[in-house]
């Protein structure tokens, strides 16, 4: 059994629901595979959904939060007709036409696809990271920010996503020490002065985790210093990750041309991939901007792109 | 509970847990957790399916903090598995239906 359609779309951040508002309003009747739960930012409604406030997506003056936004637009795209599968997508196969996708056995077949997967959340590669996972160690402050309350805990990162962490987790923690492996933070202006005028926010500059220790749960966090060498231990119990994010992009391994750091390369200015009829927007193929509303911006291209693209095959 | 879910309470935990004739599954969860939300469907299908071999019940971390405490609780959700009154399993992180109906298959009543 298959299941045939004009457009199908992969993934369901800002960049996959404004693909498929757009598609929807075209009559094109768009089936959205939008993953499946989970812990990490690689689920349905994608990065937002482990963010508090969104406050500069334009039309939210009192900002909104994260997965309320995507609930809406998710009920937006529902509203014009767009079909929604919550799976994760195993396979695919664009070799042919009709292009060629599939959630475990089950096959679904498009005229064109929109590809956005998105990214995740990268992690440190140490060894204790699996065993401590849940136990101190966490990727998701909004989830686990309660749990360490009172406690002294650090944060991994020096973009915007730490600093949220960081500012978010001082409402529990009694000190939040950002690790930064360099010696000032990429992360905005705004969000900068924000972090420096708290004063249970502390920084630890030029400094790598080397080594979590713990059995049971998170006991301590082992550092060095990228100037002297010098090896110290943090009695953090708490310590949170937000070092940036590798594009979703191990499905298309092969099928899509991407660049040498896993993103899918796109005609510049277009959502076009080397594959015609595969339309790539959002993070996936963005590792410049990386914001919800240029992921929505670039979800709109596709969506144009595909539907000319799809008049052009008929005429 | 139309969901088919039970729902705990600090006062009510021990003697649920204690006086099931079959597994019980607890979901520790709060209203701010995104995760939390994304698996609540999840769970009441999963009890509705297996009503009469599991028994599929939740707690707010919230409101009943000295339960996750007693159980090392650090991190939303987590689903701790109780048979015959004993933390049998633990389950940190939102997962799909099929991943939690693999981990949660071993500890089903047969039907009669």
């Amino acid at each position: 059994m298959s299941d045939r359609r004009e457009v199908l779309i992969i993934g369901s951040g800002p960049a996959g629901l404004t693909a498929a508002i757009y598609t929807a309003r075209a009559n094109l009747s768009p089936l959205v595979i939008e993953g499946e739960p989970s812990s990490t930012t690689d689920q349905p409604g994608g990065q937002l959904m482990l963010t508090t406030e969104v406050e500069n997506f334009p039309g939210w003056p009192e900002g909104i939060m994260g997965p309320e936004l995507m609930g809406r637009c998710r009920e937006q795209a529902a509203r014009f007709g767009a079909e929604f599968l919550t799976a994760k997508v195993t396979r695919v196969d664009f070799s042919s036409s009709p292009k060629k996708v599939w959630v475990g056995e089950t096959l679904y077949e498009a005229d064109a696809v929109i590809v956005s997967t998105g990214a995740q959340s990268l992690m440190l590669g140490l060894e204790a990271e699996s065993r401590l996972i849940g136990h101190g160690l966490s990727t998701c402050a909004t989830c686990d920010g309660f749990f360490f309350r009172g406690q002294d805990i650090g944060v991994v990162g020096g973009g915007d996503s730490a600093l949220e962490e960081a500012l978010f987790l001082t409402k529990f923690a009694s000190s939040v020490t950002i690790i930064h492996r360099r010696d000032s933070l990429r992360a905005s202006k705004v969000m900068q002065d924000r972090a420096r005028a708290n004063e249970k926010i502390r920084f630890m500059w030029n400094t790598q985790v080397t080594d979590l220790v713990g059995d049971t749960k998170l006991e301590s966090v082992k550092l060095k210093s990228l100037e002297t060498g010098e090896e110290t231990t943090a009695q953090f119990t708490g310590l949170f990750v937000a070092i940036g994010h590798r594009p979703n992009t191990d499905l298309f391994k092969g099928v899509l041309d991407m660049e040498d750091n896993g993103y899918l390369k796109t005609v510049p200015g277009r959502s076009l991939t080397n594959v015609e009829g595969v339309f790539a927007c959002g993070d996936v193929q963005d590792h410049t901007y990386r914001q919800a509303i240029t992921a929505a911006g670039s979800g709109c291209m596709a969506a144009i792109d595909c539907e000319r693209w799809l008049e052009a095959q008929h005429g | 509970m139309a969901d088919g879910i039970v729902t705990l309470t600090s006062s009510t935990f021990d003697e649920t847990i204690g006086g099931s004739t079959t597994a019980v599954v607890v979901d520790f969860w709060a209203d701010w957790c995104g995760p939390c939300k994304q698996i609540a469907p999840i769970l009441s299908e999963i009890a509705v399916e297996n009503a009469g071999r599991l028994t599929v019940a939740k707690l707010n971390v919230d409101e009943h903090g000295d339960i996750a405490q007693r159980y090392g609780v650090m991190s939303i959700p987590t689903l701790l598995v109780f048979q015959d009154g004993e933390m049998k399993k633990r389950l940190v992180g939102a997962k799909p239906k099929g991943a939690l109906m693999q981990e949660l298959g071993e500890f089903l009543t047969s039907s009669q």
